[in-house]
């Protein structure tokens, strides 16, 4: 079992609701291991403030084992805090050094309300899905799988893309707060399997359409998504996505 | 000895579903446009049902307590979905997956639910992959299949360790279309506080907003709940923190009977629990039981590293105990022989609280292939293993990643530590055939409901159970229901039922808040979960249960007079929804005791110590307990014994045996 024994001094963001201004306020933690998740640290500061007659701080977490993309922390500068390839959930304080001070914010973004201290509304993402984020496919219309065999390459490069957890780190790190990394992952997913070709053009001018009407910004190719993202998701993404847009507007003949 | 009725179509097995699919009556078009329908949880069941309604025609209501419906828990499943399939020409076949599933229930499910089941497994792989879910292929471009514990085919499709994620994605997508179009209304962070029930019949719920606390009123022709398991009972589980009985207590509290509560089940491969602080424990896929070896050392108190104790003293004790089967044995009896193991005194790690994983043997093994493959003849060791390392890696490297970000260790180079952990739930919410409660108009889906995996629930089949009942099943047989609901106009929600559910549910949140004692919400759970872990875990027996039930009892008074919850009703506030969760778990904690201390046999997950074989295995009592316990919720917190007797009339009941 690990006892802990590092000090911390951490700046969180409070916010009482969407109305009201927030600030960074501070807290001193005692007694932490190196073993605790992150969000294990903010249990204990939890713990502490309702012992205390105070107000627990709102976060957002659900599996904590990296993979349902509730979980959503600014921390240091960085969404998903310092290490790579991880969510909020998955950082350890091992990653961090007695005495340190860990500033915590929200995902900061127009599209991307706070709705309380370290909570935002993502549901912006929900809406870009239901402009075009699917096959049309009713249940009980489907063939036998096996008639439509799909080069591994393609089923492999399909579900690299399709393994976006839709955290919205890549909107929260981007200084135009574009939501590209995420929209052109869905696109690419689909676009590189046989069974998304009928909608495939119709599909990327829907969703862009609503990835602008839900106000995220535009890319501008600094890369900082792919490198915050905790999946790996690649850029190339947003590179066949906007080929794809292209020739939806220039030679498809389906516009939307 | 049933006095309670499962309606199961007559004729035989085989037929049964066929015929019910081609007799049942339909609604019209018209008809299903004026019918609403609401759902209760967005995972696997709820969204498959959902978006599946709303393709039929149906207007479609649909809750979450995240803030997507992409969040469900189903998307943490990692290994793999069942299907009978037979792509692997290994001689499956629908009736196998009905036998397998039946056997590794311990003859404890219903005949035909499970035939069912393995009837529209097929389908369920068929429907995902025309939606673009990337299961994993061969070169040749078909779907490839692994193994799970529990059979001796393979039948498990699979995306990488992150199976659950794209299946639920799936669904996701099907749902956010109906959405788009308008045909499901979709209500996120929002909690179900109380079903409503008009002239007995379920007619909509009462929920609440977590974002404004503002108590909203939802009528439906029907109600279904997809609400998944029970599992954070328990306190530690692999459950997400939010996942809850809430709703489905809730119902069980208006009628609905809840069934053989004390089936749980315990994963045998979690990462250790590593100190008080913890959380959650975090599953390791059971398909990493396909290449790993399950070990611990000959020795007592061996305090040596893995690395350091040879081959010839260590003791692969599933794969001495269970040649036939070895690594690959069913989950309750891989995690009891971890115990056994344990207990006895041969853990490893600090906490002397774990077994080995290793993938030594079958990295080289890899390797060798790898190095053939490429012409290399006679490799040494270290190429072997740098060959096999990329083949493993590409198999399960999600899942190695994970270990080593929680433990702090390099699984590649040192076997895994891992123990049994709270995983899944098989008791739920009794359904019949329909999957239709005991309340009518109300149905439950997935693992909120009790019906197909028996006392223990074989690999990879969770999700085929899920997805099944949401694609397959329910839009099939709740029609049977809603056919003769034609005629009802949509009930305003200013009829006196929503008034009464609505003041029940701010009765209990206003009570919840000005309790005002000491002690948060988490120490009530983790101390009940300490209960429910000491005596009604992986090991039980006569003397703890009725000891629990009192520890329970005392818990309950106590958390109703000195649990703190901070804020208001009026606002977010998750220590307000945490404190009701908790109050609901601690009921069901105490049903489960009693459930566990009524069924004096030993089967699956449920191990009574007193009923072993000379071999420790689970010695089940057919003559008495071939039934299914389902309980009815009484005044107070008391609870009335009803019993479906299970008939077998396909298979022949044995005792289970995989050595």
């Amino acid at each position: 079992m690990s006892t802990g024994n590092m000090n911390l001094t951490l700046k969180v963001w409070r916010q009482k609701n969407n109305k009201t201004k927030g600030a960074l306020v501070d807290y001193k933690l005692s007694g932490i291991s190196p073993d605790m998740s992150f969000l294990e640290m903010f249990d204990v500061l939890n713990e502490d403030l309702i012992t205390k007659g105070e107000e627990p701080v709102v976060f957002d977490h659900d599996c904590r084992e990296g993979i349902c993309g509730m979980c959503s922390m600014f921390i240091n500068g960085r969404p998903h805090g310092p290490k790579d390839l991880v969510t909020t959930c998955q950082l350890h304080m091992r990653s961090f050094k007695d005495g340190d001070t860990i500033v915590v914010e929200p995902w900061r973004a127009a599209a991307f309300p706070v709705v309380k201290d370290l909570t935002v509304d993502r549901s912006a993402f929900d809406r870009v899905i239901a402009a075009g984020g699917f096959i049309s496919v009713n249940t009980g219309n489907a063939q036998d799988a096996n008639n439509l065999p799909i080069p591994k390459m393609k089923a492999d490069a399909a579900f690299e893309a399709a393994a976006c957890i839709g955290c919205g780190a890549c909107v929260a790190t981007c200084k135009n707060a574009s939501a590209m990394l995420f929209v052109s992952a869905k696109i690419s997913q689909l676009a590189l399997l046989p069974q998304g070709q009928p909608e495939r053009y119709r599909r990327v001018q829907s969703m862009v359409a609503q990835m602008d009407a839900e106000g995220f910004g535009n890319c501008t190719n600094t890369g900082a998504c792919e490198a915050e993202c905790p999946k790996g998701i690649s850029l190339e993404n947003i590179a066949l996505m906007n080929r794809d847009f292209a020739s939806a507007k220039f030679v498809s003949e389906e516009t939307v | 000895m049933s006095d309670i009725n499962s309606n199961i179509p007559e004729g035989e097995l085989t037929s049964k579903w066929t015929k019910y699919k081609s007799s049942v009556p339909l609604v019209n078009p018209s008809n299903k446009r004026t019918i609403e329908v609401i759902i209760v949880g967005s995972g696997l069941a709820g969204a498959s049902a959902a978006a599946t309604l709303a393709e039929m025609g149906y207007k479609v209501k649909c809750f979450c307590f995240q803030d997507s419906p992409r969040r469900a828990h189903s998307i943490a499943a990692q290994g793999g979905i069942n299907a009978a399939k037979n792509y692997q020409n290994d001689g499956d076949s629908t009736y196998r997956l009905f036998y397998d599933t039946i056997k590794g229930g311990d003859y404890r499910a219903r005949e035909a639910n499970v035939h069912r089941l393995a009837e529209v497994s097929a389908n369920i792989i068929d429907q995902c992959v025309a939606q673009g879910v990337p299961l994993a292929r061969e070169y040749g471009g078909l779907l490839d299949n692994r193994s799970f514990g529990g059979t001796q085919v393979q039948r498990t499709f699979y995306a990488a360790g992150q199976t659950g994620q794209q299946l639920l994605l799936g669904a996701y997508s099907a749902l956010e279309r109906q959405i788009g179009m308008g045909k499901v209304e979709m209500y996120t962070r929002h909690e179900m506080l109380e079903v409503v029930k008009i002239d007995g019949k379920a007619r909509g719920i009462i929920a609440r907003n977590l974002i404004t606390g503002e108590i909203e009123r939802h009528f439906g022709h029907a109600v279904v709940l997809g609400t998944g398991g029970y599992g954070n009972v328990f306190y530690l589980s692999t459950n997400a923190m939010g996942s809850n009985v809430t709703a489905a207590w809730k119902a069980h509290k208006q009628g609905a009977y809840f069934a053989n509560p004390c089936y749980t089940q315990i994963h045998p491969t979690c990462i250790p629990v590593s100190g008080d602080h913890q959380s959650k424990l975090t599953l390791m896929s059971e398909s990493l039981r396909n290449d790993g070896r399950i070990w611990v050392p000959k020795k007592k108190d061996d305090n040596r590293k893995a690395s350091e104790i040879p081959e010839d003293e260590r003791d692969y004790y599933l794969e001495r105990r269970y040649p036939a089967f070895g690594n690959l044995v069913p989950r309750d009896v891989a995690s009891r022989a971890a115990k056994e193991r344990c207990d006895a005194g041969y853990g490893v790690g600090a906490s002397k609280l774990a077994v080995y994983l290793d993938f030594k043997a079958n990295t080289e093994r890899y390797g060798r292939i790898e190095a053939s493959k490429s012409g290399i003849h006679n490799p040494d060791k270290e190429t072997c293993m740098r060959l096999g390392t990329a083949v493993i890696k590409e198999k399960y490297g999600n899942l190695f990643d994970m270990y080593a970000q929680i433990t702090g260790e390099n699984p590649y180079e040192t076997p895994m530590r891992i123990y049994p952990a709270v995983h899944y739930t098989m008791g739920g919410l009794w359904v019949d055939y329909n999957l239709m409660t005991s309340v009518p108009g109300l149905y439950c889906t997935g693992e909120a409901n009790f019906s197909d995996h028996g006392a223990n629930r074989l690999g990879a089949s969770a999700l085929m159970q899920g997805l099944a009942d949401g694609y397959f099943v329910l839009p099939y047989t709740i029609g049977a229901y809603l056919s003769k609901e034609i005629s009802v106009k949509a009930i305003p929600t200013d009829h006196p039922a929503f008034v009464e559910a609505e003041e029940r549910a701010k009765g209990i949140l206003n009570k919840l808040i000005n309790i005002k004692g000491t002690k948060s919400v988490d120490h009530f759970h983790k101390r009940l979960g300490h209960i429910m872990w000491e005596k009604c875990g992986m090991a039980r027996n006569e003397k703890g249960l009725k000891e629990a039930i009192e520890e329970i009892r005392a818990l309950r008074a106590e958390f109703w007079s000195n649990v703190r919850v901070p804020g208001l009703a009026e606002e977010l506030n998750p220590e307000l929804e945490k404190a009701g969760r908790v109050a609901d778990f601690i009921e069901l904690g105490e049903l489960m005791c009693i459930d566990a201390l009524n069924r004096n046999e030993s089967c699956g997950g449920h191990f009574r110590e007193e009923y072993q074989t000379e071999e420790g295995e689970a010695l089940r009592d057919d003559e008495n307990f071939a039934y299914v316990a389902a309980w009815e919720f009484k005044e107070g917190v008391n609870f009335e014994l009803h019993k479906e007797e299970l008939k077998f009339e396909n298979i022949k009941v044995a005792q289970r045996s995989y050595k």
